[in-house]
């Protein structure tokens, strides 16, 4: 059983070929990144898988229905750049927010919100203003409002792009921590070659004009019983950032 | 509630303390000394401007009067600011929730910002009868709609891309999508219409008492003085209506200050 099902997509901007001839598979449970330089279609990608965008042709199945039945029962969580928190709303509230669309009563809402932001280590500020959080802990309140519906996927837009480095690093553990508890798949889009080789089971690099797969690397990401940092410093890393690198080189002369 | 967040991006959105008040106070003080002084040195006839102790002196006396005609003023405009915020905001609401309707609506609403409201007290006091306060109300009403349906309008489409998004990811049918992320967006604009609506409501109000109807409130007792050489009677209704301008004016910022405030802490 697959989570995302990609066969033969293609996506057009006008004149401009986004994606074509996309192959993809993301399996129950694995955690899969995109990655490429600016324009190669990973976050249109993306946008494909979750209904955001249209593809021009091909077939796209995530659970096994079409994207649009996936988006309307909520079988993915998305996070994007930015938090995109709603400022009115306490912390609680707007990891609430997808259950409150969805029509789930207060009590069962407020209780599975709890319990999110005790995943995400923010039980502390549920009822603070996303305002007076840093920006590492919007993006673990996004984070916890994505994993609100217990979505089987999760997909995410270079969600850590606009941190700093070492809070950066800590997001990837967190990432990792979560994604193992929830057990949930992830499609994610990076600039970063590091960050994808250290939470990935594969790397899928793109190339742009058009936007296609050019290579697949397999990722270091680390099981229950090796720890993140460990992996950061092992020479299989660095061999994979290697490899990625040359794979990125390769389809971009 | 206060906790040491690294890095937390502290909003002020709180008012501007300048300094204090006083300056302005004196200055105003200080006007009113030169305006006693001119008229009583250069001998000002008192139909041309009566000084200032005179105007006191009225307001001290018709007190009685001025307190109920001053009710009168201002429970007008604010049935009529009440009636013009709601009629605003829905209809912004109408006009941003389909497209048709908004391009319905807009420019009738629009229009009505250029008709002026001395055109319309004296054909709503005919609709209505001299003996109500109804016209009245409804100068007010269209008077304050419009800058609270533009002002609303504005805030409802300035909505961040990215919450767009979110909504549409999560399905969100569009009124979800008003009553989670359009209209909380859009009220730090909808209370600017609001404040600058409100003092527009207390002129429209006095304005329209002078196109018929009773003779209970600031405008007609301001006619009245003037047409029976009450000069110094006059001018202490017309120091009622600015009372009741700025109070509606302060209040309007008041709620302002009090709503924007209470969502950034």
């Amino acid at each position: 059983m697959t989570t995302v099902h990609l066969d033969e997509v293609q996506k057009r901007f006008g004149d401009v070929h986004a994606l074509d001839g996309i192959d993809l598979e993301v399996a129950e449970g694995e955690f899969v990144s995109l990655i490429g330089p600016s324009g190669c279609g990973k976050s249109t990608l993306l946008r494909v898988v979750a209904d955001l965008e249209q593809p021009t042709s091909g077939g796209v199945l995530v659970g096994g229905k079409s994207p649009h039945q996936a988006r309307v029962d909520q079988d993915y969580g998305i996070a994007f750049q930015q938090a995109g928190l709603l400022e009115w709303r306490s912390v609680v509230e707007n990891v609430e927010l997808p259950l409150h669309v969805h029509g789930v009563d207060k009590a069962t809402r407020r209780s599975r919100a709890i319990e999110l932001l005790e995943l995400v280590g923010l039980a502390d500020f549920a009822q603070s203003r996303p305002s007076e959080l840093s920006g590492g802990m919007q993006q673990r309140v996004a984070i916890a409002r994505a994993l609100a519906p217990s979505p089987r996927l999760l997909l995410m837009d270079e969600p850590f792009g606009a941190l700093d480095e070492m809070t950066r690093e800590r997001m990837q553990a967190e990432l990792l921590r979560i994604a193992r508890e929830t057990a949930a798949a992830v499609l994610f889009v990076t600039h970063s070659i590091p960050e994808a080789v250290v939470l990935s089971d594969r790397v899928v690099v793109m190339s742009p004009r058009p936007g296609r797969i050019t290579d697949v690397v397999t990722g270091e990401r680390p099981g229950v019983d090796r720890d993140v940092d460990d992996v950061r410093e092992s020479s299989a890393f660095f061999s994979a950032i290697t490899a990625v690198r040359e794979a990125l080189r390769k389809g971009h002369p | 509630m206060t906790r040491a967040v690294p890095g937390a991006a502290g909003v002020d959105a709180g008012p501007r303390r300048s300094g204090s008040g006083w300056p302005p106070v004196a200055f105003g003080v200080g006007l009113l000394a030169l305006w006693e002084l001119v008229v009583r040195l250069a001998g000002v006839p008192e139909f041309l401007l009566p000084a200032p102790s005179a105007i006191a002196e009225q307001v001290g006396a018709q007190f009685s009067v001025i307190l109920p005609t001053t009710a009168v003023t201002g429970g007008n405009a604010l049935v009529g600011l009440v009636a013009g915020f709601v009629l605003g905001v829905a209809l912004a609401l109408l006009a941003a929730g389909a497209r048709v309707v908004g391009e319905l609506v807009t420019p009738v609403v629009l229009a009505a910002s250029a008709v002026p409201i001395v055109a319309l007290a004296p054909v709503f006091t005919t609709m209505f009868g001299s003996t109500t306060e109804i016209p009245r109300r409804l100068v007010v009403t269209v008077v304050v709609t419009v800058p609270v349906f533009v002002a609303t309008a504005r805030g409802l489409r300035q909505v961040r891309p990215v919450h767009d998004e979110l909504m549409t990811a999560l399905a969100a049918t569009p009124w979800q999508h008003a009553r989670f992320v359009r209209l909380p967006g859009a009220v730090p604009h909808i209370m600017t219409g609001l404040r600058l609506a409100a003092p527009a409501a207390v002129i429209a109000s006095i304005v329209a008492e002078y196109f018929g109807g009773p003779q209970n409130g600031l405008g007609s007792r301001i006619t009245s003085a003037a047409a029976n050489t009450a000069y110094a009677r006059a001018w202490a209704f017309v120091a009622a209506s600015i009372a009741l301008g700025l109070l509606f004016h302060f209040a309007g910022l008041l709620v302002e200050r009090l709503v924007t405030r209470s969502r950034t802490t």
